[in-house]
């Protein structure tokens, strides 16, 4: 176990190295000049232009420009914009935000999805069933930003006035539940879906049988055998979503007028920022694989049968 | 006489899905009492597996129905009993070990989490005596190094062992009944003969009742005390191990018989019985064996079999049972 986790850590480095070096290529190899616009309408100062150079290290090979950025990423110093705004500062302050929503997004779609799946699952066919059914396919069907109007207008102070919508520079986790139930809400039916599936495909299995004719309570054969089968391939899902849910939270911020991570990235890319979209983007790179990391051992845990040598 | 420790007293149970009504369980009845080793065998589909399962409350229902009878343990009938009344009796009074033990144990959890849930859901024991309780079972069954073993992984046995442990789960609760549904049917020879010892030592030893579920009629040999044969969802014939194998009441028994390889017709063409075991949704009409039997005649396609008893506990539902036996 202990050489799979060093080994897995080891093949982080390529990975990182090759999607970083991809992103960084795309945003700075681009043929065009990086200054254009940047000083509103007349041309930028020649004078400025030399030092953001020097700042950027415009003027090495790509290569090398990659590479200093990332020595300057490996001492927590992600740069600055044009026009010198520090860009790890506005990671610190939107960061948390979004990783706050992400993880209350994540924690509504694993109760309310594996509680729907579970239930219907079990009482295949019923009324529970075809209700969860059609509203699944109706929250994948219907694009985010409508779920998020939608629930905004409708229970905010514009409609119901059930609860308050608005969301303050520094959220507090209560302001987070429902842009998170949005964000989540996609994934929540996939979740509800997969719980479903692998519920009914285990509950016929033959250690159910046998836990029931050792006469374990139901509540312990659905609880602890069941559940701990059907689950494994529904964690898998949940781990790998939350890097998919910090990097899509952009339109759900969007509709909420969160101040998170994705409006800094959107706005990098409108305002050719380049220095903010690296940034970012790393970030996001990390969560995708120390999550898949997390996952697969994981995985390892909920199903002993599978063991890495 | 005693009472019997489980009477079934004519058991029907059929499965009503899409295409049609199966009839699988079409009067059954058996008995079992403390000490004794019952045998049921049959072919697949004979109904031998269901009628345990239906002892056992462990049947889907639906798709199954119980139509007619009554299953008495220690007296009281179970179908009259509410869920939770019938739970208390599994694991505590009726025990089950299944016949694929790598699918029937949890394949997450470890050996002994699976035995010692059992102590501690059932018994309220604290977690260090209910391992200790699993080590001694495993030890009981003959699982070396139990002490060791107790917290590896189902995948982690062998065939044998697996089995083993199984039967080590059953006992945990002492139940005074056990049921083995074709327990040794995914063992190599050598390994089966060796559990079968085990249960028929361990039954000796805890003076259990046991039903032994099977379509082996060498395992009945060694260990039953009595035999229930079944076909179509009856019990065609019903008798002593030893007056069964000397002398068949039933022309079904005496076919099974006839079709075990023996050394002294080696070269011969090995005798089976004709034609498929009967389909549940139409069974024929008479004697349900009629349209596979050597000797049936014009009374067997029309006129159901009554019970013919022939002596000494002996019974068979076949109009020429006193022919049979006399022949054997």
């Amino acid at each position: 176990m202990g050489r799979y986790v060093l080994r897995r850590l080891l093949q982080l480095i390529p990975v990182f190295l090759g999607t970083t070096f991809l992103i960084y290529a795309l945003v700075w190899a681009i043929p065009q000049d990086p200054f254009a616009g940047k000083c509103g309408q007349r041309p930028c100062d020649p004078s400025y232009i030399a030092e953001m150079s020097e700042k950027l290290n415009l003027n090495d090979p790509l290569l090398i420009q990659y590479f200093k950025y990332l020595g300057n990423l490996l001492t927590g110093d992600f740069g600055t914009t044009f026009n010198g705004v520090s860009v790890g500062e506005q990671i610190a302050t939107s960061w948390p935000i979004t990783l706050k929503m992400g993880i209350i997004a994540l924690i509504i779609e694993a109760l309310i999805g594996i509680t729907a799946g579970v239930l219907t699952g079990l009482r295949k066919q019923g009324f529970l069933d075809n209700l969860v059914l059609v509203s699944t396919l109706f929250l994948i069907s219907l694009p985010v930003f409508v779920t998020g109007f939608v629930l905004r207008l409708y229970l905010g102070p514009q409609g119901f006035d059930w609860i308050d919508t608005s969301v303050s520079s520094d959220p507090s986790i209560g302001e987070l539940i429902l842009p998170g139930f949005v964000l989540g809400s996609l994934s929540m039916a996939y979740v509800a879906r997969l719980t479903r599936t692998s519920i009914v495909e285990n509950r016929r299995a033959d250690y159910v049988r046998t836990a029931i004719a050792k006469g374990q309570p139901t509540t312990r054969v659905v609880g602890v055998h069941l559940l701990r089968n059907s689950l494994i391939p529904v964690i898998t899902f949940l781990g790998t979503d939350l890097g998919s849910l910090l990097g899509g939270a952009i339109v759900t911020e969007g509709v909420f007028n969160i101040n998170g991570i994705g409006g800094l990235i959107f706005r990098g890319i409108q305002e050719k920022e380049g220095v903010m979209v690296t940034g970012i983007v790393t970030l996001l790179v990390l969560v995708y694989l120390l999550m898949s990391l997390l996952v697969d051992l994981l995985y390892a845990v909920l199903d002993p049968r599978i063991r890495y040598e | 006489m005693t009472q019997p420790l489980l009477e079934v007293e004519d058991l029907h149970v059929e499965f009503r899905t899409r295409d049609g009504v199966a009839k699988v369980l079409n009067g059954v009845s058996y008995h079992v009492s403390a000490g004794e080793t019952l045998a049921v065998l049959g072919e697949s589909g004979s109904g031998k597996s269901v009628t345990a399962q239906t002892i056992m409350g462990i049947l889907d229902m639906p798709p199954a129905f119980i139509t007619k009878g009554t299953i008495k343990f220690r007296g009281e009938d179970l179908l009259t009993k509410s869920a939770d009344e019938r739970r208390d009796v599994r694991g505590e009074g009726i025990a089950m070990i299944f016949q694929d033990a790598l699918s029937a144990l949890n394949p997450v959890f470890t050996v002994g989490f699976q035995i010692e849930e059992q102590l501690r859901v059932r018994r309220g024991m604290s977690k260090a005596d209910a391992r200790k309780r699993a080590v001694e079972l495993l030890d009981q069954v003959k699982i070396p190094n139990a002490k060791g073993r107790v917290s590896d992984y189902p995948h982690q046995f062998s065939g044998g062992m697996r089995q083993r442990a199984m039967i080590a789960m059953s006992l945990a609760l002492d139940p005074e009944l056990l049921i083995a549904d074709e327990p040794t049917t995914a063992l190599d020879v050598t390994v089966q003969a060796q559990i079968m010892d085990l249960l028929a030592e361990i039954q000796k030893e805890r003076d259990m009742g046991m039903i032994l579920i099977t379509h082996d009629l060498g395992v009945v040999a060694d260990v039953a005390d009595r035999i229930s044969v079944m076909y179509a969802g009856r019990i065609v014939e019903h008798a002593d191990v030893y007056e069964l194998f000397r002398a068949p009441g039933h022309p079904y028994t005496e076919s099974l018989l006839e079709s075990l390889p023996r050394l002294d017709q080696k070269g011969q063409e090995l005798k089976t019985i004709k034609g498929l075991p009967p389909s549940l949704t139409n069974i024929p009409s008479g004697c349900p064996f009629h349209p596979r039997c050597p000797r049936a005649f014009d009374r067997c396609p029309t006129e159901v079999p009554a019970v013919h008893n022939l002596g000494m506990g002996r019974t068979s539902r076949c109009h020429i049972a006193e022919e049979v036996v006399a022949r054997g």
